[in-house]
């Protein structure tokens, strides 16, 4: 079927595979896109976790989202100044 | 039968919304239900036009809503389909002449009458879209196979699903078959992949819509076309039976052969 193709379509490549490709990634963004007000809550959020645990360096935390062409991903770098040992209740909300 | 209450949305304008509310409710009449179309698109009124009812409209649902008038005042009856009826929407007013919680409490009261309420919502995602989505529970979402309007219904799906609307089903509305088999246009399962809702009918690209808005007759009334039988086939669904996807390869061929046959015989009479 393709070989009968090209020969009688003259080699003329579709525009559907493109609109697929083209589809895919702008819904990967439109999907992942974030405002800075959820964006700081979940690193208020994260950071209230992780000081359960560790005590961190909350001025040099960075969290955001990575994106490149074909996925998106939610990069953080924590400094840990120290983890927090046998006084962690576990349990505690 | 409890009634059901049915949002058709889009996001993006010009895909068909206030087409396919006009046909599957004049399909729904058909099969015997009693329906009312109701336009959710305040001050910019098009359902009227397209049932062919706008000569017959006197009051608009906002009337009912500042008790201007009572609700079956404002309700015209379709009389070429028994159980047909409309609920316009004002012209000379805007998107904030009502609220969500007014728009819930005229589902409320449409319910007691009818057995389907399709309301058909304004495009965009503002106050227009959540006042119409508001008193639904169901939702229809139509897109053409183009990516801006795939794009506006993944958006519009992320809104009803957080807004609790089940089932949300998907209408792929001027489908060209023979671009599709010609590699030049998203098919329905690249769209379906990519938003993954339940598909609840195809669409052909049907001349019969543009004939049916002309005249003033949704195509389900009495034409028969393709796109007159995908919504009467979405009508089906929609009353849970299982009715199986056109073959819309086969009108790619009918169209192709109806076109030769154009070509040799001219005109065909209408």
């Amino acid at each position: 079927m393709d070989f009968l193709k090209r020969i009688f379509g003259g080699g003329n490549e579709g525009t559907r595979d493109k609109a697929r490709d083209r589809l895919k990634i702008v819904l990967i963004h439109d999907r992942t896109d974030i405002s800075p007000q959820l964006l700081d809550s979940l690193r208020d959020e994260i950071v209230n976790v992780l000081t359960k645990y560790m005590d961190i360096d909350t001025k040099k935390i960075e969290i955001d989202l990575d994106h490149d062409e074909h996925e998106v991903a939610l990069v953080a770098n924590i400094p840990v100044l120290r983890i927090k040992r046998g006084n962690v209740d576990v349990n505690a909300v | 039968m409890a009634a059901r209450v049915i949002v058709t949305t889009s996001g993006k304008g010009g895909v068909g919304k206030t087409t396919s509310t006009a046909n599957i409710a004049a399909a729904l009449a058909r099969f015997g239900k009693k329906v009312v179309a109701v336009d959710a698109d305040v001050g910019l009124r098009n359902l009227d036009v397209i049932m062919g009812l706008e000569n017959r409209v006197v009051y608009n649902f906002i009337d009912v809503i500042e008790k201007v008038c009572k609700l079956n005042q404002a309700i015209v009856k379709d009389k070429r389909v028994p159980g047909l009826y409309l609920l316009p929407a004002a012209q000379t007013r805007t998107k904030d002449a009502v609220n969500p919680e007014q728009m819930i409490a005229l589902c409320e009261e449409l319910k007691q009458e009818f057995d389907f309420v399709l309301l058909d919502c304004p495009a965009g995602i503002e106050g227009g879209f959540k006042n119409a989505a508001a008193g639904a529970d169901e939702a229809l979402v139509v897109t053409t196979p183009e990516i801006p309007s795939v794009r506006d219904a993944d958006r519009i799906i992320g809104m009803l699903e957080s807004m609790g609307k089940s089932p949300i089903r998907l209408i792929i509305n001027r489908l060209r078959p023979n671009m599709v088999q010609d590699g030049d246009m998203l098919a329905k399962d690249d769209i379906l992949d990519v938003l993954s809702i339940d598909l609840i009918g195809v669409v052909p690209e049907d001349e019969n819509v543009i004939r049916s808005t002309n005249s003033g007759e949704p195509m389900t009334i009495s034409l028969e076309s393709p796109a007159a039988q995908a919504y009467l086939n979405i009508a089906e669904r929609l009353l849970g039976r299982d009715v199986p996807l056109m073959d819309l390869e086969s009108y790619a061929t009918r169209g192709f052969i109806s076109k030769i046959k154009k070509f040799f015989g001219g005109k065909r009479k209408r």
